[in-house]
């Protein structure tokens, strides 16, 4: 079914292509053509389900930069399952996507995540927070440029502070997760550890705050 | 100027999902915060409601006290690194977890495992859903004032525990996966012990589940209240026993089976309402239906290798070949230091998770480490219909459906 439904989404769609895929069919569609795309999948093909919508960073430089991919599923033939992807548009810094809320309610949150990771503006999207870093904080962590130990931040704690007139200074982070670096000549080098990219001596930490520095 | 207001019944507007009527007379409406650290918020979600009376307005999930970034270290590591982070997904059936992963990266490899490593697979899986079923149950039944039910649960799940130890390790936190196959066969007689597990613990189960099916308490609590209905489960891509309870019969283990599920035989129940009550029922099911496929399993657990043998690359071979062969001894250091060399390309491949389905969408260069790694929460989409869901309810409906939707924060948050 999902290889009729991809041959009749060509046909609506002239500009869509074949994606390279392990699994599942998969079409890229230009990012005018998507909404449109999509709510044809759901309504005159039966995918009902929005299973899950991710976006990729292709890495600094790189064109197209973003990419939203969805994944959908159709209760009436189970198992039927489809990926459409597309490029965002916009540039690196903001780069923009069509929301399609109004297709699929649950696309709210993840939308929104979308959003927090990546800093994809979703337009139309009725409630553009973030959903899992907190309001205000600065970056958008899955982009590649972002160090995997992070970058210390000011808490939110602006109405604490008005209150009791106190400062919170963050606890040190701790260097990140153990990994391994692969592709590593010298073994020492390449057993896990913490990558501690952000605030070895030789490389000064990135971000670090005019609130550490007064600590200091 | 006297008026007269009356509050209507909660489960006719959720039913409905009806706002509340606006009072004649001015009255103000009160922000509450439920949570992060409240009981029946299960770990720690926050929600941010606004009360007029006891009937909610609004409410507001606020999520992200548990992120810790698992998309982005999955990025830094290689592929059977990152198993020990599955785990602290749903870290109440981490065995499941452990597979969807494992399988996951298997499908971007295109590589099959035996018939062994596939069956003690989804007899792991089956034991991890009885496992988390019974905490659900648990934790829904102290949530609306059962508390021995609870009791009776935590005692199977140690039997359970013990059972998981033997095989992997360890209790909790079982990373018991690899890229192409396990981290071990399994140990002599443990099979006949998982079969004498599963026959006392129906008896048990079924006593348990009467403590709750025909409780006038319960059924008070949860009857009617937090109708989800088809389209709107649809439309918020609900799973697992959410989905189900409204009457949805999606289980992927019938529908796009997995790791040989298709070899067992076993029953899909579904709700008709798709209240709290369905939810539970739905879910006291599931448990009697996993001891059936358990019990299969084991009647035809078949011989053979439990790793894949020809997958020279990826899977590393066990402790007794390594000290014995130097070819192996390469081949295990190789994939230790530079990871299971995986091709490039992207995958995305869902589980039937206990909480729903859970799915990894892997887009790999080629190499030891994913390029991107998403992880599809059931969680996560499971709780995004509560501000639909509980505006018009009363607070104690609140904590029937939280109950009822059985989400596990360390996976929403990820």
């Amino acid at each position: 079914m999902s290889a009729a439904a991809v041959t009749a989404l060509k046909a609506q769609f002239p500009q869509a292509t074949d994606r390279a895929s392990a699994d599942h069919l998969a079409v890229n569609v230009p990012l005018g053509d998507l909404v449109l795309a999509l709510k044809y999948l759901r309504d005159a093909r039966g995918f009902d389900l929005l299973m899950d919508m991710t976006a990729i960073d292709w890495a600094e430089g790189a064109s197209p930069r973003f990419t939203v991919v969805y994944h959908l599923l159709a209760t009436s033939e189970p198992g039927t399952a489809l990926r459409i992807a597309a490029n965002c548009a916009g540039p690196d810094a903001a780069p923009t996507a069509p929301s399609v809320v109004g297709l699929w309610a649950g696309a709210n949150w993840h939308e929104r995540e979308c959003f927090d990771m990546f800093g994809i503006t979703f337009i139309g999207h009725p409630d553009l927070r973030r959903i899992l870093m907190w309001d205000g904080y600065p970056y958008h962590p899955l982009r590649k440029e972002f160090p995997l130990a992070g970058i210390e931040t000011d808490l939110p704690v602006a109405d604490i502070e008005e209150v009791t007139g106190t400062r919170v200074i963050a606890a040190p982070m701790a260097g990140g997760p153990f990994v391994a670096s692969t592709g590593e000549v010298n073994l020492t080098d390449a057993e896990p550890r913490a990558k501690d990219e952000s605030w070895s001596d030789r490389q000064p930490q990135p971000g670090q705050t005019e609130l550490r520095q007064m600590k200091d | 100027m006297a008026t007269e207001f009356t509050f209507p019944e909660s489960a006719a507007k959720t039913a409905g999902g009806v706002q509340a009527a606006p009072p004649e007379f001015q009255t103000e409406r009160m922000a509450l915060s439920m949570g992060p650290s409240h009981p029946s918020t299960h770990g720690v979600l926050r929600l941010q409601m606004e009360l007029d009376g006891e009937i909610l307005t609004k409410a507001d999930p606020v999520l992200g006290y548990l992120h810790r970034g698992d998309e982005k270290i999955a990025e830094n590591m290689t592929y059977n690194q990152f198993v020990p982070y599955t785990d602290r997904l749903d870290y109440l059936a981490p065995l499941a977890n452990n597979m969807a992963y494992a399988i996951a990266v298997e499908r971007l490899a295109k590589l099959e495992v035996p018939a062994r490593c596939q069956a003690i697979r989804v007899l792991t899986a089956e034991m991890a859903r009885i496992s988390a079923h019974l905490m659900g149950l648990g934790a829904f039944g102290l949530d609306v004032g059962a508390w021995s039910v609870l009791l009776y649960s935590l005692e199977e799940r140690e039997k359970l525990y013990k059972l998981f130890e033997e095989l992997t390790g360890a209790r909790f936190t079982t990373s018991y996966t690899r890229v192409g196959g396990v981290t071990r066969d399994v140990p002599e007689g443990w099979l006949g012990r998982v079969s004498a597990f599963c026959d006392q613990f129906l008896p048990i189960l079924e006593e348990t589940l009467k403590l709750l099916t025909r409780n006038k308490i319960f059924m008070d609590r949860t009857v009617g209240i937090g109708v989800i209905t088809k389209e709107v489960a649809l439309s918020y891509g609900l799973t697992g026993p959410n989905l189900r309870g409204s009457g949805v019969g999606l289980d992927l283990r019938k529908d796009r089976p997995y790791s040989g599920y298709e070899n067992y035989a076993f029953d899909v129940p579904v709700g008709t309402k798709g209240d709290c009550y369905d939810r539970y029922l739905v879910r006291g099911e599931e448990m009697r239906q996993s001891v059936r496929i358990i019990r299969q399993v084991i009647a035809k657990f078949p011989d053979g290798p439990w790793y894949a043998t020809d997958a020279k690359r990826i899977f590393a071979p066990p402790k007794e070949k390594i000290l014995s062969s130097m070819e192996e001894l390469i081949q295990n250091f190789m994939i230790v230091t530079e990871g299971p060399q995986i091709p490039a390309g992207e995958v995305y491949f869902e589980a039937e998770n206990p909480k729903g389905i859970l799915g990894f969408y892997i887009v790999s260069k080629g190499g030891g480490v994913p390029y991107r790694l998403k992880i599809r929460s059931p969680s996560f989409c499971n709780l995004s219909i509560l501000p639909k869901m509980c505006v018009g309810c009363l607070i104690s409906d609140v904590v029937s459906i939280l109950g009822s939707l059985d989400f596990v924060m360390g996976e929403c948050d990820r």
